[in-house]
């Protein structure tokens, strides 16, 4: 199964396997890695579930929807390369990608 | 694989053991938050279903649909609950419980002691009263197994009547349409979503369901369900309607005969102060089973996400001994077809109402005004509108209407 880096704000860092198709955010819930909140549990209805994208995956992740892009507007401490994890769907490809976690999602 | 930090637990906690009833969205909630809490003593969850604590909203959506495989359903990982150190019995319904001896007596005669005890035992479907709503192919929507037997009857051509034009009837609805069942949705009131949203936002959704090719009949309840050995029509308003199966979607009723039965307060619902305990102080309730004071200072049930998350973090805070009061805005959401209602905060009759954006696009809110003050929103296919609102509604602060129907502001500086 493709591997996925999580980074707390701390520096804390959680390696774990996501199952292809599921969401970053799934991962991470599931396997209780602090600082996903997700509380609309992936309906991409709470933006409580930012991540931020190491640079040097972002290029092979799928766009924003405008949905995604709306949403992010109203997470807490926006970057350029901020996603919401729940709209990121795992593949082969994205096996060894690393994310950040924010401090707060709220 | 992570366990949960445990932190350091104060001597006091040293022999504590709590028990929760109900395996459900709050109980998840309950389980993470006490240990974050720091509780560290045993946890035991008892719940009836086989299945350990899952998601219900996509039930109705995704899952449904065949978009979502049941393994995503789950809340935590397989080895989660032991990490955790709780223990899961599943399958196992509890049946009555001893306040003096504090102790849940399961149904099979094992007695469960607790030092503190968590009711989250969620609501049941309400069951159709009439003739024939017990014949094969009558379907109600909870839990897991209900879907999967939904989905097995669900294919191209066939007819399905859904009663109730509630969320759960219209979800349903909008996957079957999807799917090319022929659907027609009775619903007794004369609006769709009567309890839940406004009469502009019920007035929209039937146009995109009829648009759907859904035949939406209100103000008719249904009198009869017949057929030979299983569904074969439905007689509604004096009308006999040919049927293949039929969805019920009328609403749920709390789980509190536990509660009830033991001499705790319910009224409607589990009764718990805003931290979430029950007249017993030994006892708390959390989610869709309780009656507490919202924040606008009246008794109110919910039946959401949203209370099943916040009120068991709560319970969670008293039972470590933080207790801290539960004011949180509710809310809510509804996916039918491509549009996403999105809802904050709790609308009354009475409230001035302010609309943004146009329904003909697709995209427009409800905003619902008391005192110069939000009270609600209601959002389709306007996540900003919906996430401003409800920090609106949190902070009590005071709007312009004619600004916040100006799209020419950007909702965010509505408030100025």
């Amino acid at each position: 199964m493709p591997k996925v880096t999580y980074i707390e704000s701390t520096g804390r860092a959680h390696t774990i396997e996501v199952k292809e198709g599921w969401s970053l955010m799934e991962g991470a819930v599931k396997h209780l890695i602090p600082g996903i909140d997700a509380d609309c549990g992936g309906a991409c209805a709470c933006a409580t579930c930012q991540v931020y994208v190491d640079p040097a995956w972002e290029a092979q992740l799928p766009p924003q929807s405008d949905m995604e892009e709306t949403m992010l507007d109203f997470a807490p401490e926006r970057q350029a390369n901020s996603r919401l994890s729940c709209q990121l769907r795992m593949t082969a490809a994205l096996d060894g990608i690393v994310v950040y976690l924010p401090k707060s999602q709220h | 694989m992570l366990a949960p930090r445990r932190k350091q637990q104060k001597q006091s906690d040293m022999s504590e053991k709590i028990v929760i009833i109900g395996a459900g969205q709050a109980a998840a909630q309950a389980v993470q938050s006490l240990r974050n809490d720091g509780f560290d003593g045993p946890i035991t969850l008892v719940g009836e279903e086989p299945y350990p604590p899952y998601q219900r909203p996509p039930l109705s959506k995704a899952y449904l649909l065949g978009q979502f495989e049941r393994a995503r359903l789950f809340l935590k990982g397989d080895d989660y609950y032991p990490n955790a150190g709780c223990e899961l019995w599943l399958n196992t319904r509890a049946r009555a419980i001893h306040r003096a001896g504090r102790a849940v007596e399961l149904e099979d005669g094992r007695m469960l002691p607790y030092d503190k005890l968590l009711l989250t035992t969620g609501a049941r479907v309400r069951k159709l009263n009439c003739a024939g709503a017990d014949l094969p192919g009558v379907h109600y929507l909870k839990t897991i197994a209900d879907v999967d037997a939904l989905q097995a009857a669900f294919t191209a051509g066939r007819r399905i009547a859904v009663v109730g034009g509630g969320y759960i009837g219209l979800e349903v609805a909008a996957v079957a349409a999807k799917r090319g069942l022929k659907v027609t949705v009775f619903e007794a009131m004369d609006r769709l979503m009567a309890r839940a949203v406004s009469p502009q936002l019920s007035a929209f959704y039937a146009g995109e369901h009829e648009k759907a090719g859904v035949d939406l009949r209100l103000k008719t309840g249904v009198e009869e369900i017949g057929g030979h050995g299983k569904v074969e029509w439905v007689r509604a308003g004096g009308t006999t309607y040919d049927a293949d199966m039929v969805l019920v979607g009328i609403g749920v009723v709390p789980c509190e005969e536990l509660a009830r039965e033991a001499g705790l307060a319910c009224e409607d619902g589990i009764v718990v102060d805003r931290n979430a305990r029950t007249g017993d102080p030994h006892i708390w309730a959390a989610g869709d089973c309780t009656r507490h004071v919202g924040r606008e200072g009246h008794a109110i049930r919910l039946e959401c996400v949203q209370n099943a998350i916040d009120q068991a973090k709560h319970a969670a805070l008293a039972m470590t001994g933080k207790p801290k009061i539960y004011s949180e805005v509710p809310w809510f959401w509804s996916d039918q077809y491509d549009l996403k209602l999105q809802i904050a905060g709790l609308a009354r009759p009475s409230d001035a109402i302010v609309q943004r954006g146009d329904p003909a696009a697709r995209k427009f809110s409800v905003f619902h005004l008391r005192d110069g003050k939000v009270a609600a929103v209601e959002a389709v296919n306007a996540a900003p509108d919906y996430l401003i609102g409800k920090k609106l509604i949190a902070e009590g602060t005071r709007v312009d209407p004619a600004r916040l129907a100006d799209l020419s502001i950007p909702i965010k500086q509505v408030a100025g």
